[in-house]
């Protein structure tokens, strides 16, 4: 750590990592619920208030993890302090309170009934989100404008501002619902298939750029190779969600091709990081932070693109539309992707904040194993309850109940993959927070191993 | 940072620039991603309507007689002259005569309005006959393939305008690569959306 105003970012991801644990707890109580309907009183605690905190709170605290991210990295890469940590400690301060309130709201029934997922928050915390988000903007707008600018800095602007001004069109709720639905896409949609992919892009270089010591030059190009393919692809995928919604007939061939290209950047990242570390040969001690990032670019291409591919298609989507085959897709795609890039950025950066050498990597390299074995477990579950569904929901024609009853097996399966994934969220915290003396099994050096 | 520890092992072409095998092309390397997506956008586009084609082909081909082939003629022509005047502006402006370069690119743009003028006659006359993007089946495709790359055109000739403000060599090879996919493009839609039965 070289600049005193990263240490922002620890306050950050603190209150991220805590959301975090609320996410996985309710995602496992709602996990619960599908196998066991009857066990929390369900006038206590509907599964549609369950679902709403378990999907909230993940994307506030990835939110959290980028506005950290932004207050580590931007200072290195401008050269400078960021211009007001002030402004930075309030905007946290509306952010994190605005979370928690919209959670502890939602406990008591308290949302915005517009059945608009994502988007349930009363108004006030929604304009607390844009308030806070206008702060962030400018804060860290002026420290990139009087510092140095870099790609990395100019794309992750750009993300940050999509982000934020995508948002606005959370306030737009017009009466028809495929109006309604088309605006809702300009978040969700444009968000994780749009902006939120430049953020990723620019923290993985980062990453990168700190850990293989690859020329900065080359770095660069990689990103803006991945930056034009996103938006070329990503925009007009928006079309992918347009299918069945009232909007016109052609959306069903823009949404498919565009989207089917989607993978493009996915795949554009896997081969940077891997050329750069390859590339790169720095011997960097920090192995979990780039287990991390690897992680997160192979398991964003196959959450995200593979299993995005699966059922993008108009003639494919046709008979998957609201399966499990959706719900597969979305676990991995925004643990791939989102939750790994945060965690590597953490891994990276909380070793520095708190300047002690990468401490608990083995923990932390484990709690990797634990949460993505149990999410690809789930995702694969998932997947065959989801073309099970399809084939007798959809095909055979079979009520939407009866054919819930023959899947029970596979949430059954889901609930135990679960369980292993918020033990592997809870041990990563204890790694990242717990200081050790050293690490839980002591590296050997290669040149004091024996020679043959 | 520490450069001396960076050993190059992937490849014995030493890369000066950092584009690796984009660098070896004509213009802007990025230019070349974009090309290189729009390719894949039109490939797949042209994939979906042979499959859609292979799912009802008598109505494709009852609708495709609705086309204007001649229009259709008269545009490739078009394009193709388009291409060749920005190919000669840009050996133009690499031997420096500036001003003859100005003038075949300007040349090569009239011809991009001249397409679209074309173009806007043949839709005029397809919305006549009661076809439009919301027609279904091959009239959908038509338009959206062929709407798609009109887009193209006008942002081609946005790009001529623009190398023409600023001329530099490599600009002018930037512009006409991207001018060159759209003529291309076309070639290849003209048969598989007008003549192939």
């Amino acid at each position: 750590m070289r600049y005193e105003s990263q240490n922002i970012a620890k306050i950050y991801w603190y209150g991220a990592l805590l959301i975090f644990a609320v996410q996985v707890v309710f995602g496992l109580i709602g996990g619960t619920i599908y196998v066991l309907p009857n066990l929390f009183p369900t006038d206590l605690l509907p599964f549609n208030v369950v679902r709403m905190i378990h999907t909230n709170a993940l994307v506030v605290w990835l939110l959290l993890g980028f506005f950290g991210a932004a207050y580590f990295l931007i200072p290195e890469e401008a050269e400078r302090e960021i211009h007001s940590p002030f402004l930075a400690y309030v905007q946290f301060a509306i952010f994190f309170f605005g979370a928690l309130a919209a959670v502890a709201g939602y406990l008591f029934h308290i949302y915005a009934d517009q059945a608009r997922s994502y988007l349930e928050q009363p108004l006030w915390v929604k304009l607390g989100i844009i308030v806070a988000a206008l702060i962030f903007l400018f804060n860290i707008s002026m420290t990139v404008l009087q510092g140095r600018k870099t790609a990395i800095t100019n794309v992750l602007l750009l993300g940050l501002w999509g982000v934020a001004i995508f948002f606005l069109f959370s306030l737009y709720n017009p009466a028809n619902l495929s109006v309604d639905k088309m605006f809702w896409w300009y978040v969700v949609h444009l968000w994780v298939e749009g902006v939120w992919e430049l953020v990723m892009a620019s923290i993985l270089a980062f990453i990168m750029l700190k850990m293989t010591g690859v020329d900065r030059e080359v770095i660069e190009k990689w990103l803006y190779v991945i930056v034009a393919t996103t938006l070329f692809t990503g925009v007009l995928g928006t079309g992918h969600h347009y299918y069945w919604i009232g909007a016109p007939g052609y959306w069903q061939w823009i949404g498919s091709v565009f989207s089917a290209l989607e993978v493009v950047p996915f795949f554009g990242m896997v081969v940077f990081t891997f050329a750069m570390v390859w590339k790169g040969r720095r011997d960097h001690p920090n192995k979990a932070a780039l287990l991390w990032s690897l992680g997160c670019s192979v398991l964003a291409f196959f959450g995200a693109g593979v299993w995005g591919f699966l059922h993008t298609l108009s003639s494919v989507n046709f008979y998957t539309h609201g399966t499990q085959v959706t719900a597969a897709h979305g676990h991995l795609a925004f643990y791939g992707a989102y939750v790994c890039v945060n965690l590597a950025i953490m891994s990276y950066a909380f070793p520095l904040l708190k300047n002690r050498a990468p401490y608990n990597q083995v923990l932390n390299m484990l709690s990797f194993w634990l949460i993505t074995s149990g999410v690809v477990f789930m995702t694969v579950t998932l997947t065959f309850a989801g073309v099970l569904q399809t084939h007798l929901e959809r095909v055979n024609g079979i009520p939407y109940m009866d054919v819930q009853d023959q899947l029970g097996f596979f949430y059954l399966l889901r609930l135990g993959a679960g369980a292993v994934t918020v033990v592997g969220v809870l041990l990563f915290i204890y790694s990242i927070l717990v200081p050790r003396e050293q690490e839980a099994i002591a590296p050997t050096s290669l040149t004091t191993a024996p020679a043959e | 940072m520490r450069r001396e520890e960076v050993v190059d092992i992937s490849t014995a072409v030493v890369d000066e620039d950092g584009w690796g095998p984009l660098s070896g092309l004509p213009g802007h390397p990025l230019m070349w991603v974009l090309i290189a997506s729009e390719l894949a956008v039109f490939g797949l586009a042209l994939l979906g309507y042979a499959g859609a084609r292979l799912h009802d082909p008598i109505a494709f081909a009852a609708a495709q007689d609705h086309l204007d082939r001649l229009a259709g003629v008269i545009n490739t022509a078009v394009l193709l002259t388009s291409g060749f005047f920005a190919a000669l502006a840009v050996d133009a402006r690499a031997r420096g005569r500036r001003g003859a370069a100005r003038l075949r690119l300007t040349l090569a743009a009239a011809l991009g309005v001249v397409f679209l003028v074309v173009k806007s006659v043949e839709y005029s006359r397809d919305l006549a006959q009661g076809f439009d993007i919301d027609s279904g089946g091959f009239f959908t495709i038509y338009f959206l393939i062929t709407g798609f790359h009109a887009l193209h055109v006008v942002l081609g000739i946005i790009i001529l305008a623009i190398v023409l403000r600023f001329d530099s060599p490599g600009n002018y090879e930037t512009g006409a690569s991207f001018w060159h996919m759209v003529d291309l493009v076309w070639i290849v839609i003209f048969p598989c959306l007008y003549l192939l039965r």
